[in-house]
């Protein structure tokens, strides 16, 4: 009896230590993507960007979280004080939620132990982070609205209308690879791509609807309306100061971070990569193949920002109704065909 | 009617054809371009660290120089105050006394000589004027001030200090004015 | 431990539920019923049914109750616009509500005599289970729950196109 509780606590310490460092490895990827945004803006415009704090600038990420700390936080008058309160918080809450079901790589050997590097294997992972960038819209949408700021609501108004348009092309680009794999959970789609075996051959036209967007969900450039400084102010976080706003674009690097690792995962192989065994480094190569596949894809989506000019907002409905979908529509049927072909 | 330049350009709003309409080999060439200026060298100059060398052409901060024992080069000719087509410079001559031969080369000096630097316009014509190469216009640039008065600048602004790291170099300048009066003699 | 797990969600859904109702701010309103719509999909999880607490979760949540909000904040509602209700209309309210009160009741009252007539099989909320048995036993009323959006899509379509030429 006792060693089973024992096995049942090391297993409970083990998932505890794993959701930590996830923590804490997804606040640091996000503070230092702040870095890394500034400083790929500034190379693409043939600058230096921030070199001041530290060298190269490394510690200007805690520059700008003392910076943030130390800002007055200032609560509208008007606004709806603890939904304005909330929002931030279910914004970063539900961007952080969805780093639990990715599979960050097979097992890991650390002092004799097998730590499985994925928090939990749910059977309807994808299905999972689906759900919960859905409900991100919250945090952006009860935000404006208890702001009592007309540009904030117009930014929450922009960003829900954006979500669910794209959310349904994003969902029909799954489908496809659903269909294609037969399953729902990410660690056997990974485990599926073993080599060079990439979701991506098979799904050209797939990844690019959802890396599209993937790019509209996080309201990333060329889709960042909700936020557009020129016309809204800042949009949805207009009245946000302090870590309040530092919560807000923490939590957008965040799902930067999330999209990058989803796209990694379900297009591009996860942890496995022509030739390299994921087991290698007493397992520790199957992360490190997936770090570098995400931060690629974090360039991709910054050096995107900094040269595509950002959508007029019929050309965004345009867009995401009349050509994501109904692309998506195809793809699936296409792959459809060629499950059913292929199979008998 | 007739265009004046060859630059204008007739804009033309014809159907785009199904490459043009599906963006992405537009999108990848700017992709490309910004790709190429990433690996560019920055044009940044990183100013309090590194500065640019000026001009030998550029007109800033005066300075009355000394000469090489420290005494003042100016004799409060007054052929600058002439020159000034701003009328920015005033100044009061004096006697030079005994005794005081270590500070003013020449038997006058100016007891005060004022720089107005908001009627200043930077010409430069005061050191082209000038016969005993006392004034000069350096690189400084002249600092601002909440207050008209203070951008009177007086000789303590505007004399250079005796000690020779106070000296202000003005070999670069010194020389581009003296081919610039060299070439202006050979013409006439 | 699933009891408790349980009654703590049906007790935070029932409240969340009247909150609904009762909160005077609409955009509140919506709010608390996402709640419910949470505590709900809790409740399927209990039940093994991941893939409906999911569904319910992205379809209800993400997407139904964003229109919901976008409605409502996109409405000026305040105390000015508020429609003057007739007293006719609110006797008319309370009866109807009654009646579907006095429904519900006759409805639980044969509800208990069934009982849970046979344990239900506790992996038919999983993906595969769910899907064999929607495409085999129930296509029909699947198809027609298709072909009903179909028609709603359309209707809706015609009525936001005022002079459609038929």
């Amino acid at each position: 009896m006792s060693v089973l509780l024992f096995l049942f606590l090391g297993a409970l310490l083990q998932k505890f230590g794993l959701v930590a460092v996830l923590f804490l490895v997804t606040l640091g990827i996000a503070a230092y993507s702040t870095y890394g945004e500034r400083k790929v803006a500034a190379f693409l415009q043939d600058r230096v960007g921030p070199d001041r704090a530290g060298p190269f600038g490394l510690l200007q990420p805690i520059a700008d979280g003392v910076k943030m700390f130390m800002k007055e936080d200032f609560i509208p008058q008007g606004s709806e004080k603890w939904l304005f309160i909330l929002a931030p918080g279910i914004f970063i809450f539900v961007a952080l939620m969805t780093g639990a079901v990715i599979p960050w790589g097979t097992t890991l050997t650390l002092f004799g132990a097998n730590i499985d590097l994925q928090v939990t294997d749910i059977n309807i992972g994808i299905l999972y982070i689906l759900g919960f960038t859905s409900l991100g819209v919250y945090g952006i949408m009860i935000g404006g609205w208890a702001s009592n700021n007309k540009y904030s609501l117009y930014g929450a108004i922009r960003a829900s209308s954006q979500m669910i348009s794209y959310e349904l092309a994003m969902g029909l680009s799954v489908i496809a690879v659903v269909m294609l794999t037969g399953t729902l959970s990410l660690r056997t789609m990974a485990e599926m791509q073993s080599g060079f075996n990439w979701t991506v051959i098979y799904q050209p036209l797939g990844f690019l609807i959802f890396f599209i967007c993937a790019l509209a969900e996080c309201n990333r450039a060329p889709f960042d309306l909700p936020e557009c400084e020129t016309e809204l102010v800042g949009g949805f976080h207009t009245e946000y100061s302090s870590m309040k706003l530092g919560f807000y674009l923490f939590a957008e690097y965040i799902n930067m971070f999330i999209s990058s690792a989803v796209i990694a995962t379900v297009y591009f192989g996860g942890y496995n990569f022509p030739f390299v065994d994921p087991a290698w480094l007493g397992g520790l190569m199957g992360p490190v193949v997936l770090f570098a596949k995400i931060f690629f894809f974090i360039f991709v989506f910054m050096w995107i920002r900094w040269t595509l000019p950002r959508f007029r907002y019929d050309q965004l409905m345009h867009l995401g109704w009349k050509v994501l979908i109904p692309l998506a529509i195809l793809n699936m049927l296409l792959t459809g065909a060629g499950v059913l072909w292929f199979e008998s | 009617m007739q265009p004046l330049t060859n630059r204008s350009k007739v804009i033309v709003n014809k159907e785009m054809s199904f490459m043009e309409r599906i963006y992405i080999p537009a999108i990848v060439g700017g992709m490309w371009t910004t790709l190429k200026h990433f690996f560019r060298k920055p044009a940044t100059v990183k100013y309090p660290d590194e500065q640019r060398p000026f001009a030998p052409v550029y007109r800033g901060l005066h300075v009355l120089k000394r000469d090489e024992n420290g005494a003042e080069r100016c004799t409060a000719c007054g052929l600058c105050a002439v020159a000034c087509p701003a009328e920015a410079i005033t100044m009061v001559a004096e006697e030079r006394e005994r005794g005081e031969e270590k500070l003013y080369r020449e038997e006058k000096y100016a007891a005060t000589y004022e720089i107005n630097m908001l009627r200043c316009i930077f010409c430069g014509l005061c050191e082209e004027a000038c016969p005993k190469e006392a004034i000069f216009l350096t690189d400084r640039i002249v600092p601002s001030d909440y207050v008209r008065q203070n951008f009177i600048f007086g000789k303590d602004l505007l004399v250079e200090g005796v000690e020779p790291e106070k000296r202000i170099d003005v070999t670069v300048r010194q020389k581009h004015i003296q081919e610039k009066k060299q070439a202006a003699s050979t013409q006439a | 431990m699933t009891l408790a797990i349980f009654l703590t969600l049906a007790v935070i859904a029932v409240i969340t539920a009247l909150l609904v109702v009762l909160s005077r701010n609409p955009v509140h309103s919506v709010l608390y019923l996402i709640l419910t719509f949470f505590t709900i999909a809790g409740l399927y999880i209990l039940l093994n049914a991941q893939f409906l607490a999911v569904v319910h979760i992205i379809v209800y949540s993400g997407a139904i109750m964003v229109l919901f909000l976008f409605v409502m904040m996109l409405l000026n509602l305040n105390k000015d616009t508020e429609p003057q209700k007739s007293n006719l209309w609110k006797i008319g309210g309370a009866v109807a509500a009654g009646m579907l009160l006095v429904t519900l009741v006759g409805a639980m009252r044969g509800g208990i005599e069934l009982q849970a007539a046979a344990q239900p099989n506790s992996q038919v909320g999983l993906v595969e289970n769910l899907g064999k048995v929607l495409f085999t036993d129930f296509v029909v009323p699947f198809e027609i729950a298709g072909i009903l959006f179909l028609a709603a899509m359309v209707g809706a379509v015609l009525v936001g196109k005022r002079d459609l030429k038929l």
